[in-house]
């Protein structure tokens, strides 16, 4: 177990260091003189100077990366050039909103996706099965931009039970409150999720559900959830756990929107009033904390496989 | 949000039963249908429109449905709501199908190439790709943007290139299933050149799963581009375009939910339909996928 670990976190390295080089080069691939793009066309000789120096625009472009990984390896991110402060700093207080965040809706989709899944198998082709598929489909068709949309006016509107924008109420700081705010957030970006992992849970306990082995666990008597929770379920959860794996990073994207559409004060929403502003730090900053907080996810999806199937070893 | 093409293993499939297979799925002939009927609002859609999709009428802000003249109601510029749509349809599923198509063809190139050629370009093309792969979709979308420039084009190019991964890992593994088999080994003795036997026999015998992907992920691409605009970094205002449309109407969804009700209404039918054509064809190319 140990050298399986050890091993698919030494393969994370070259894809973090690839994905450092993609993120690197953001700045560089934009057309023109990323320091006259970042200050615009009104920008003083002096600035746009002092810019070139303080990114070290001046250097070849390998010495460039070589320093710039340096400094993300020692935490510094750069300085943001619109709101004049520290990138990591801007993204500590914003990556824990999206974290809550997806994290909320990942719980959400798991729970809801993994039930309707085992009881849409159980009873195949019955009222229920179609009605849940159904709904799945629906729900994953949703923008889910368009859903946000929806839940805010029939449930922030329409009927005033939930909040529609931001973490907390005015004046207000407490997790109780927090958690009421992302009620809807949380249910728009799990929508889609859940339905994915709905019908894979689905089609992957209906193959299990007909072996040998779940013939005998009923016929030793044991009760119908016991049957399907714990024999057929956890049989069929490697193709979930990949989908579920997956649909992290599916999450991760659309916390971008979904934070737009909630002012849920998150690392995306900066990320896009960076890339509006040309405030490439910023965007470099952001984009690097998610894609690699999203390798290290795939990488626990990997050492759960391990957990839940000790067959597997690479 | 992406689904797994079926997985094939180089048996061709497809002939004149896929077609017989896919009538029989109603929901898929539907969705056909469905799809028939916005490719031709697509391309009549800007002569039936009843007004200019960029008239203003300020004396008529903000009209319900069902307003005498403006049968979807007008939005805070008194543009005809309906027009808007009909105008949109073209740049909003156009952009969807234009990026699946140069995903596609970048893609099953570079696809091709690894899987059938193997070696070093493989093992360098595919750590390539392990590498985009390693950004959720949207994020790799809009950090292409964010190298580019916000835009119509531009977002239209970045939901694209951040498709390529998806196509050449789909093709690649196809073509790994198709190289082996004794038909192509029977060519390569026949002394046919590797650019005669990739595109006369393994492409055409790679290409269902290919397919069927395309289909699901055009209404993916139709989403995305639509949530760039969205977020302010794909078509601008005052583009009658799906996505900018529900970003205006946003402001108003409290006196005018109209104005994100249609234009997300919109966007959600051609994605479902597109589904639904898309699990119909998966399981008319490949019937033992049915049900999964």
């Amino acid at each position: 177990m140990t050298t399986y670990i050890a091993r698919r976190m030494l393969a994370s390295i070259p894809v973090l260091l690839g994905v450092s080089i993609l993120v690197f080069l953001i700045m560089h691939l934009a057309p023109g003189d990323p320091a006259l793009i970042m200050l615009g066309p009104k920008a003083t000789a002096e600035a746009l100077e002092r810019l070139r120096q303080e990114l070290g625009l001046d250097q070849p472009l390998y010495i460039q990366y070589v320093r710039w990984l340096g400094n993300v390896l020692q935490g510094d991110l750069g300085r943001s050039v619109q709101l004049k402060r520290e990138v990591s700093e801007l993204l500590a207080t914003r990556f824990s909103a999206t974290l809550l965040l997806t994290a909320g809706a990942s719980l959400l989709a798991v729970v809801v996706g993994v039930v309707a899944g085992v009881t849409s198998a159980a009873r195949q082709y019955s009222l229920l099965d179609r009605v849940s598929m159904l709904t799945a489909l629906v729900g994953f068709c949703l923008p889910v931009f368009w859903l946000g949309l929806l839940l805010q006016i029939t449930l922030g509107y329409r009927w005033p039970i939930f909040p529609v924008s931001g973490m907390n109420s005015p004046g207000t700081t407490g997790l109780l409150d927090t958690l009421w705010h992302l009620v809807l957030p949380a249910v728009t970006l799990a929508t889609g999720a859940a339905a994915v992992i709905a019908r894979m849970t689905r089609s992957s306990v209906l193959e299990v559900i007909r072996q040998d082995y779940i013939r005998t666990a009923r016929a030793k008597g044991l009760s119908e959830r016991v049957v399907l929770y714990r024999h057929a379920l956890r049989n069929a959860l490697i193709p979930v756990l990949t989908v579920v794996g997956l649909q992290v990073g599916f999450l991760l994207g659309g916390a971008v929107l979904v934070e737009m559409v909630f002012s849920w004060p998150g690392i995306g929403l900066l990320m896009v009033n960076g890339i509006l502003a040309r405030d490439f730090p910023l965007v470099q900053g952001a984009v690097l904390v998610v894609a690699a907080s999203y390798v290290i996810i795939n990488l626990l999806v990997d050492v759960l496989y391990a957990f839940v199937d000790p067959r597997i070893r690479y | 949000m992406r689904q797994a093409g079926p997985d094939l293993d180089g048996e061709r499939r497809s002939g004149p039963g896929v077609w017989q297979r896919l009538k029989r799925d109603r929901w898929a002939v539907a969705s056909l249908f469905v799809l028939l009927a916005v490719g031709v609002i697509a391309v009549i859609g800007p002569f039936i429109a009843p007004h200019d999709p960029l008239e203003t009428n300020l004396s008529m802000r903000l009209k319900p449905p069902g307003t005498p003249g403006h049968l979807l109601g007008t939005d805070e510029l008194g543009r005809d709501v309906l027009s808007r749509l009909l105008h949109g349809t073209r740049l909003s599923v156009g952009i969807g199908f234009l990026a699946v198509l140069m995903a596609m063809a970048a893609g099953v190139t570079l696809g091709l190439a690894a899987g059938y050629y193997g070696g070093f370009f493989d093992a360098l093309a595919m750590r390539g790709i392990d590498v985009l792969m390693a950004f959720p979709y949207v994020l790799l979308a809009i950090a292409i943007i964010a190298a580019l420039g916000p835009g119509l084009t531009n977002a239209m190019l970045a939901i694209a290139i951040a498709g390529i991964p998806y196509y050449a890992r789909i093709t690649r593994s196809a073509v790994l299933s198709v190289r082996e088999q004794e038909y192509i080994e029977a060519q390569r003795a026949l002394g046919s050149t590797n650019r005669r036997i990739v595109l006369r026999h393994v492409l055409p015998n790679a290409l269902a799963p290919i397919i069927v992907a395309a289909t699901l992920d055009v209404g993916w691409m139709i989403t995305a581009a639509a949530g760039m605009s969205f977020l302010g970094l794909g078509a601008q205002p005052p583009t009658p375009e799906w996505g900018v449309m529900l970003s205006d109407g946003r402001q108003f969804i409290r006196v005018a939910p109209h104005l994100t009700l249609m234009p997300g209404l919109a966007i959600f039918i051609v994605v479902l339909a597109l589904n639904l054509l898309g699990d119909g064809l998966r399981d008319a190319l490949d019937p033992r996928l049915k049900d999964s």
